[in-house]
């Protein structure tokens, strides 16, 4: 036993020492860079065909996109990632962690200082003003990449709003309309007039900036970690009895929490929703009718509505901890997608924000906003001169705040609360999360 | 009757636990002591500044009045669980011990859904009940009941109930049967020449017989509805409608896990444990004197 094991061992040495002398030539010629991303079905493909493209214009660097599961999942495998120092080198984390993220200050390197540090021209007022203020510290420096970035819109379903009797070419323009509409509906027998998908984001994040009253205090936590909540104003209960009035009659139907009432929409069971624009692409691909675009609806005599929506989606973190040439690498990559050309591209493709102002204008001159109708609708939203009030929402514990707003109004739709004591149970709670997240990142 | 056993080597008792206990040590004691340690920490996400807070964690969880109430919330679910979960099973296991043909086939497809994990449980159930996409709920619509588990609380429990009973129930069967078949036939053959009938058999003769197994089963399905549910509730519900079916170990795991407040997390850990403990140091000195070994 003991004679066959020698050559067996010398074997083994040799193919180890083969492996590795493979592997660090590997090394010098191209230096690797992670990159965990939490993009699904159409919009993976993209992901994927973006570092496919960059690796291919290039030799010293190779981008690899891992999927690691929901925005939250990947969040949470980053952080193990990071205690146990395998963290990766970009992380897209979306616009509800970006608090957590630039509290983590020894966790993350700011992009702004990636993309100094590297050489690489980087200039923050070539962006979309309500989307880099939005991933930028109150000192001014962008700490994360804009990388596909949403805003709420409402849809239609136009053969709907035919066979109801509705103009299918007029989308109704405010909650007086839709309510209307709803009825219409309603009375011609259809099930679900209006759906609400992401009803925290739609009906009280982006329909504060949208009417311009405050969500919270200090600029909405962009000026500081000291916000409050603020969504129980008279404008808010307004709303949200409103809607809890929609409900009663069966003209608006509660669908569930996040993303889940949106499969409602495609199936042509909903007539009406509200929700991300970074849904299109899905209605493109699916729906079996003739669907509509528009701004989200909102109350005209309320003064400065409507105003602008506010941003969802993601963002890219790179992660503190890795080698300067791979830093090199990342500010190579983030110039490559800040191009007009490919940030065009990828506006068109998934119906995400162009968050440059030079890919925007590129798009709009290729004529792809007069060929699809509804694609500016998002855009239009956005692009706009932003107030104190309007230019983002950014709270420390917003994943268990969303969770909230969720509870709560549920609590509403089922009829156990009005809409003034949700609103109150809302900020009372989220307020509570706050003075936490600020006492525990107060250094 | 005295059961003890005398070791007269004073190493080898300890040498026979010592895998045991290595076990438990790695698997329990050292994240027990963790949970304790991070439940008096807050920290941020990626932990590269810790404060120490001592009791504030829990401060906070007893001036939260929706954690108070899903101890309320807890107790609903993990009694129907347990209970279901055991009597069904039973009612299973007697009937299987029945079957004289086939009775391969039928074990088996019982057995079937504690392969499955509770997440996919979670999903399946939601598939089945989803008040849009559901294919019983749309029958319980065609005949005029309407099902709701998104704004209906109790829709909402009975749907976690169900699917957390669903998995469970193949542990539960696969030991009632063992114990059934271990319970000598002539015993129950006598009492069926003394002129008992199948119910009476089962009270007096197979029931008692089963109570150190029942017994057992208890301890492990409260065991269960308290500490790995969560992915049920997870998939079926987030503890919706409102804060309705956040049990206590489902707002632990979304802390933790969804929201990255570990102090918090572990705190809630830390209670949970207490209150498992309790529940079961309590039902070895009550329920176990009714058990006979």
């Amino acid at each position: 036993m003991h004679i066959h094991s020698i050559p067996i061992q010398t074997a083994r040495r040799a193919f180890a020492t083969l492996a590795l002398a493979t592997l660090s030539v590997c090394a010098q010629a191209q230096t690797e860079i992670q990159w965990w991303h939490s993009m699904t079905a159409v919009n993976g493909e993209w992901v994927n065909d973006l570092a496919r493209e960059f690796n291919a214009s290039q030799k010293d660097y190779k981008i690899v996109p891992t999927f690691k599961g929901s925005y939250d999942e990947s969040m949470t495998a980053a952080v193990a990632a990071f205690r146990s120092g395998n963290a990766p080198h970009i992380l897209q984390v979306f616009e509800v962690g970006t608090a957590t993220m630039m509290a983590s200050k020894n966790a993350i390197v700011p992009v702004g200082q990636v993309m100094k540090d590297a050489g690489q021209k980087f200039d923050p007022s070539a962006y979309v003003p309500a989307v880099a203020g939005y991933y930028t510290a109150p000192s001014g420096q962008m700490l994360s990449f804009p990388f596909n970035s949403s805003t709420t819109v409402f849809y239609y379903n136009k053969d709907a709003f035919k066979a109801a009797g509705l103009n299918p070419d007029k989308a109704p323009a405010t909650w007086g309309d839709v309510t209307l509409a709803a009825a219409t509906l309603k009375a011609s027998g259809h099930k679900c007039p209006i759906s609400i998908a992401w009803q925290g984001w739609t009906q009280l994040e982006s329909f504060s900036a949208w009417h311009n009253v405050e969500f919270a205090s200090k600029q909405n936590g962009l000026a500081g970690m000291d916000a409050r909540l603020k969504m129980n104003s008279p404008l808010h209960v307004r709303h949200i009895e409103n809607l809890a009035n929609m409900a009663k009659q069966g003209l608006f139907v509660y669908k569930g929490r996040g993303n889940v009432p949106e499969a409602s929409f495609v199936s042509g069971e909903c007539a009406m929703m509200t929700t991300s624009s970074g849904f299109y692409g899905n209605v493109k691909k699916n729906a079996k009718f003739a669907y509509g675009l528009a701004p989200l609806p909102y109350y005209k005599d309320v003064p400065g509505a409507p105003q602008n929506t506010v941003i969802g989606g993601a963002s890219l973190w790179v992660m503190a901890g890795k080698q300067p040439a791979e830093y090199q690498g990342i500010a190579k990559f983030f110039s490559f997608l800040s191009s007009p050309e490919v940030q065009s591209a990828s506006h068109k493709r998934t119906g995400y924000l162009p968050i440059t102002s030079a890919a925007f204008a590129l798009t709009e001159k290729s004529g792809f906003y007069k060929e699809n109708p509804g694609t500016d609708v998002a855009v239009n939203q956005m692009i706009r001169k932003v107030t104190d009030k309007s230019r983002g929402i950014r709270l420390g514990n917003y994943v268990q705040i969303r969770a909230i707003e969720d509870e709560e109004l549920e609590n509403v739709w089922a009829g156990k609360k009005s809409a003034k004591e949700a609103l109150d149970a809302i900020v009372l709670r989220g307020d509570e999360l706050l003075a936490r997240f600020e006492k525990a990142n107060a250094k | 009757m005295e059961k003890q056993v005398v070791f007269r080597s004073r190493w080898l008792p300890w040498a026979l636990i010592a895998p045991q206990l290595l076990v438990i040590s790695v698997f329990f004691f050292w994240p027990a002591a963790q949970a304790l340690l991070q439940s008096a920490q807050q920290s941020d996400a990626f932990g590269t500044s810790v404060q120490w807070v001592g009791l504030e964690n829990f401060h906070n969880l007893w001036n939260d009045a929706s954690y108070l109430a899903s101890f309320q919330t807890t107790a609903v679910f993990s009694l129907l669980v347990a209970g279901l979960g055991l009597g069904l099973s039973l009612l299973l296991a007697v009937f299987a011990d029945r079957v004289v043909r086939g009775s391969g086939l039928y074990r088996t497809l019982l057995i079937w859904p504690y392969a499955v994990a509770p997440a996919v449980a979670g999903v399946l159930w939601l598939f089945l009940f989803s008040p849009s996409i559901g294919i019983v709920s749309y029958l319980l619509r065609q005949n005029g009941f309407a099902w709701d588990s998104l704004l209906n609380s109790n829709h909402a429990m009975a749907l976690i109930v169900m699917a957390a009973v669903w998995k469970q129930i193949s542990y539960n069967f696969l030991f009632f049967l063992a114990g059934l078949q271990s319970i000598p036939k002539s015993l129950v053959e006598a009492a069926a020449m003394d002129g008992a009938r199948p119910w009476r058999r089962f009270w007096t003769i197979q029931f008692p017989l089963l109570s150190p197994t029942a017994f057992f089963l208890l301890v492990i399905n409260i065991v269960y509805a308290f500490f790995d549910t969560f992915a049920i509730v997870d998939a079926a519900t987030k503890g919706g409608p409102g804060k309705d079916t956040a049990i206590l170990v489902y707002k632990a795991y979304f802390d933790g896990f969804k929201a990255m407040d570990l102090g918090g997390s572990a705190a809630q850990s830390v209670v949970l444990m207490v209150v498992v403990v309790a529940l079961t140091v309590v039902q070895f000195r009550f329920v176990e004197k009714k058990v006979n070994y």
